[in-house]
């Protein structure tokens, strides 16, 4: 193009050609002058190769095939497609509520609540979790359980997911595995903050929601049910 | 009946039709058509999401996105900075889009159609009366305004569009809007010089300035309008590089945006907001078009599709004059229905202005912005001396053509 003589003004090496330099100041210079091409000052040559890459470009991509989701979202490699079939184009976007990347095991979504064989929620109101959160948000007031073995039942759940940080402690703390963050549901937009807040209720219906096993295969509760007699 | 074709031969008729069923939809859907196809330019999908919420099925590959546009601009706060110049603030955007969609006026979109012979073919070597002679009454031009100064209308009034960036530069009291209003009628300036000077080449070439003569005629009265060899592109090739490039510098896009200068100075439109700015935003891509018309009808012989003369394809056909008229006649024909010319025409016109809005589009995502030093430089160093020099390389060609009698 026709400007790289400005580039190079500034490296001394590669500068424009010094023809002379004066002997009261050695900063006062004679350089030979750069001065574009006749092929850079019309713009064509540049031109011309610049729409040649865009036009490539638009054309593999609209005519291409996208490449499957799947490879796409682990980033695998795909077969070249047969010659009779339009070729795989270069767009790399994932249409992200249709289709989505692959999610690691150990992915933090939204919380959900346990539950027990007979569907009560597995928490026991031990405050540990709302204990440790960094973040404040989780919400508990215990009651008491109708079942004598387990002591405690949390009245009110509540975790507002604007302040949660995601951070996991939550579910380290827990000793009874009641709550896992591994729903791999990101928290929703909301016009509301209020609308933020998940309840208990909510929390536990998340499992069915994204089709997931809400029973641990931990057991829980001692020596059973009634073990004060 | 009579009536009826009266009002569609009408110039108000056939400019409502014009503009709201070709100009506008195509402006509105270029809207959609560069964000899309900048997208696939740089491999990306671009937007392909909008659709009416009672049909969230109705996709139509984003399509959608322009209603989107209007309606978000439409219901849009319109606001007014204190300060401004009320009264050219708000004539400004309208200067910007008027001049544009009257200078459509010029552009034949189509042949003349004869209402009455729709179902036979135009025989050129048909009487003029008596028996088998053809009904060619109440024909209807598809073309609003011919006029014999045809195209120096059209530099005439694109000029006026330059004042509607310039007023809205100075009405809107601020700095970065006056530098891009300067900097726009500079340009204009500029860029118009080589534009009408680029044309002339074509002009000395067919004789005539009306765009519906240049597409009728063709560059040589010794081969049919509909031959693409006839059109100039060929011709006046060099004509056609210039021309483009002053009319794309003309509509104020990238490569040449300075006046927008988006991340230096946001432009003239800085202060306006809403349906006020999509005027501007509008005008801009009504200008594509009508670019692309102009280039179509000059360069690409308009509305004609390659070797279909009026009465049907035609192969290996000669020029002759019947009944005072030259007409292609003669090779081997294959013979079409007045409508279904007309038809195939005003098609072949459409694909051409589309076609030459991608290319448009096209440049304006490949090409950085010029620097405004080597946009001057551009303009007033290259383009306008070898318009002049290829005026004069035409002129001595027409002459050495007349006196050798090749046309």
């Amino acid at each position: 193009m026709a400007g790289h003589g400005h580039e190079e003004a500034h490296d001394e090496t590669a500068g424009p050609k010094v023809l002379a330099v004066s002997k009261v100041s050695p900063k006062v210079r004679t350089i030979a002058v750069v001065r574009p091409s006749e092929h850079d000052v019309t713009y064509l040559e540049a031109a011309r190769k610049g729409l040649g890459v865009t036009l490539r470009h638009f054309m593999k991509n609209f005519f291409g095939k996208r490449r499957p989701a799947e490879a796409l979202a682990k980033g695998e490699a795909v077969e070249p497609r047969s010659r009779f079939k339009p070729a795989w184009n270069e767009i790399e976007t994932i249409q992200y509520p249709e289709e989505k990347t692959h999610y690691p095991e150990r992915f933090r979504g939204l919380h959900r609540l346990m539950q027990r064989e007979d569907g009560n929620v597995r928490c026991v109101a031990c405050m540990c979790c709302p204990t440790v959160c960094p973040a404040n948000c989780i919400t508990i007031i215990p009651a008491e359980s109708d079942d004598k073995g387990v002591e405690k039942k949390p009245a009110v759940f509540e975790i507002d997911e604007l302040r949660c940080v995601v951070c996991g402690l939550c579910v380290e703390a827990c000793p009874c595995d009641a709550i896992r963050m591994d729903s791999g549901v990101h928290a929703k937009p909301v016009e509301n903050r209020g609308d933020a807040i998940m309840t208990r209720e909510l929390l536990l219906g998340l499992s069915a929601d994204v089709g997931k096993d809400p029973q641990s295969t931990a057991t829980q509760g001692g020596e059973g049910p009634d073990w004060r007699g | 009946m009579k009536t009826l074709y009266t009002v569609l031969d009408h110039p108000a008729t056939k400019w409502v039709l014009l503009v709201f069923v070709l100009v506008m939809p195509l402006a509105s859907l270029l809207t959609w058509a560069e964000r899309r196809q900048s997208a696939m330019m740089q491999d990306r999908l671009g937007p392909n999401r909008a659709a009416p919420t009672f049909a969230p099925w109705l996709k139509l590959k984003g399509i959608l996105h322009f209603v989107a546009d209007a309606i978000k601009m439409i219901s849009k706060e319109d606001f007014v900075p204190g300060n401004v110049h009320k009264g050219l603030f708000t004539l400004a955007p309208l200067l910007a889009i008027g001049p544009v969609l009257v200078a459509f006026a010029i552009i034949p979109f189509g042949p003349t159609i004869f209402p009455h012979e729709l179902t036979s073919t135009l025989d050129p070597l048909a009487p003029t009366s008596g028996e088998g002679a053809l009904n060619l009454a109440d024909s209807i031009r598809l073309q609003v305004a011919s006029f014999d100064y045809g195209l120096l209308f059209y530099f005439a009034v694109l000029t006026l569009a330059n004042y509607g960036g310039t007023l809205a530069g100075w009405a809107s009291y601020n700095k970065w809007a006056l530098l891009g209003g300067l900097r726009s009628s500079s340009q204009m300036m500029s860029y118009e010089v080589a534009m009408g000077l680029s044309l002339m080449g074509c002009f000395l070439l067919v004789g005539s300035l009306e765009p519906g003569y240049i597409v009728g005629a063709g560059a040589s009265s010794k081969l049919s309008p509909s031959n693409p060899l006839n059109w100039l592109w060929l011709w006046q090739f060099p004509a056609l590089i210039l021309f483009t490039t002053a009319a794309i510098a003309e509509t104020k896009r990238a490569p040449f945006d300075i006046p927008e200068g988006e991340p230096e100075i946001i432009g003239y439109f800085v202060e306006y907001s809403g349906l006020r700015w999509g005027l501007f935003f509008l005008a801009e891509f009504i200008e594509i078009v009508f670019i692309s018309a102009v280039i179509t009808t000059v360069f690409f012989g308009g509305y004609q599709v390659p070797f279909l003369d009026p009465d049907g394809f035609r192969i290996g056909g000669y020029m002759a004059e019947v009944n005072g008229q030259l007409v292609s006649t003669g090779g081997s024909t294959f013979k079409l229905p007045h409508a279904l010319v007309t038809a195939l025409q005003i098609g072949a016109f459409g694909l051409k202005v589309i076609l030459l809005c991608w290319f448009q589009l096209l440049v304006r995502w490949t090409l950085p912005r010029f620097r405004a030093d080597q946009l001057m430089n551009l303009g007033w160093k290259l383009l306008l001396p070898l318009a002049l020099a290829w005026t004069m390389l035409s002129a001595l060609f027409k002459l050495a053509a007349m006196s050798f009698g090749w046309v």
